[in-house]
């Protein structure tokens, strides 16, 4: 899909409000799966795609790692939302794959007095088996979930996910503690 | 209903209040600042509550408004006819059957479930502001996890009182980390908000906080080992439908002293009544 125009939401007040639920649903609830739709050029996902739309606006500045950084991609984020692209250390969010996005501590983490100035990644990756067990606040007992790897916590400090693959989200908080499987 | 957008805020407000109530879920316990605008009510009234429903709220949700633990007092019939008109949202006064119940200082009696999310509505956030006035100090003390004056504050209590005496806003410390004030709830209600299955989140519009609970998160009233947390009610069956285990209101009925204790949770009330 190469039309930068098409994609966006067609009723932004209720398909944001929708997206954001399961956002908020997917963050309190450590590794369950959500469904999120929207379409954008290749190789932003449906779901990417619809957590773009619904967080992002031209207060946001927002990384494109390795293969995401495409010239559709960047006109389509700046037509359907506004967001400034920016270097890895000034980003309030970022999207790209697991390897695309390394060295995570390019990204701010916050600092002791205000935790949340910390990135936001948007994980692209493809949903498979469990690999760890998840524990933690959200988390009734423990949850087994696909996670691409571990990434740097020192709580309060964090870095905070979103695992989007196809049309379907979870997410990572930086409460969550993972033990692999 | 095109007069207002859904949910009364503009987007780019909803998406700020977004973005702050997801770093909150992910910091439990911790106070994100944010943008809070004027609503069409006075600060005092609920505004930070407000927004965080106006963000939250979705077409498909079944509203219920509280105030005190009533679905029938001034602030929750208001709050809930303004997002009847700006959300045209369903509502209900039943605990079972709403997604989001928006409250002033009470947990209703009935269990919360899974996917269900509480918002509160919070005068003042921060626990530590009536020890230290100054901004800058109280979230230094909470970068350092410097919580020594709270301990002393509740001690003072004892050596006064007999008895830590704080019966509302009682301080809770969230997952080892960070102290909260639950809001102006009365301490009877501080044990439903421990590993609750519920999302609850707290908006203070005037203070412009948002924090949160996870689902499933440890929530510690803090105590002493010789003064363990107690959560007191008053110590009466409801004179309408007789229970004993809800909160209490006391009610004067006259001149000459008389009262009567009743429920606070009046839907909790009516449908005991019923049955």
């Amino acid at each position: 899909m190469d039309d930068i125009f098409a994609g966006g939401f067609t009723d932004a007040p209720r398909q944001s409000a929708d997206a954001f639920r399961a956002a908020l649903e997917a963050m309190a609830r450590p590794g369950t799966r959500h469904a999120l739709q929207a379409q954008a050029p290749a190789p932003l996902s449906p779901a990417a795609a619809a957590l773009i739309l619904t967080l992002t606006d031209t207060g946001t500045p927002l990384h494109l790692a390795g293969a995401h950084d495409t010239d559709a991609v960047r006109r389509w984020i700046g037509f359907h939302t506004g967001a400034p692209i920016c270097p890895a250390a000034e980003a309030q969010f970022a999207i790209g794959t697991w390897d695309a996005l390394h060295p995570l501590d390019r990204f701010a983490m916050g600092d002791a007095e205000y935790p949340d100035r910390s990135a936001t990644l948007i994980v692209e990756m493809a949903f498979g088996r469990p690999t760890h067990r998840l524990t933690g606040p959200g988390i009734d007992g423990h949850l087994d979930a696909h996670i691409p790897g571990d990434r740097p916590v020192a709580f309060p400090l964090g870095l905070d996910l979103f695992l989007t693959s196809g049309g379907e989200m979870s997410a990572l908080p930086r409460t969550t503690r993972l033990e692999a499987l | 209903m095109d007069d207002y957008n859904f949910a009364y805020l503009d987007e780019d407000t909803k998406r700020m209040i977004r973005r702050a109530l997801l770093k909150a879920v992910a910091i439990p316990g911790y106070q994100v600042p944010f943008s809070s605008r004027e609503m069409p009510m006075p600060y005092g009234w609920g505004t930070g509550g407000v927004q965080v429903t106006a963000a939250c709220l979705k077409p498909d949700d079944t509203l219920k408004v509280i105030d005190q633990g009533a679905d029938d007092t001034t602030n929750a019939v208001s709050i809930r006819k303004f997002f009847q008109r700006t959300a045209e949202v369903a509502v209900t006064e039943r605990t079972q059957d709403a997604t989001i119940i928006q409250t002033r200082h009470r947990i209703p009696e009935a269990p919360l479930q899974p996917g269900q999310i509480m918002v509160f509505q919070v005068p003042i956030p921060e626990p530590l502001r009536f020890l230290e006035p100054r901004e800058t100090e109280t979230r230094r003390m909470h970068a350092l996890e410097d919580y020594g004056l709270m301990q002393v504050k509740l001690y003072e209590d004892i050596a006064r009182h007999g008895e830590i005496a704080t019966a509302y806003a009682y301080p809770v410390k969230v997952e080892d980390r960070y102290v909260m004030d639950p809001s102006p709830i009365p301490k009877f209600d501080n044990p439903k908000m421990n590993d609750s299955p519920a999302l609850m989140l707290f908006g203070a519009g005037r203070e412009q906080r948002i924090y949160a609970l996870p689902p499933h998160t440890k929530v510690e009233s803090l105590d002493f080992e010789d003064f363990p947390f107690v959560a007191g009610k008053a110590d009466h069956p409801c004179a309408i439908c007789g229970s004993t285990e809800s909160y209490l209101d006391e009610i004067i009925t006259d001149d000459a002293g008389s009262r009567m204790f009743v429920c606070s949770d009046t839907s909790y009330c009516q449908e005991r009544s019923v049955q």
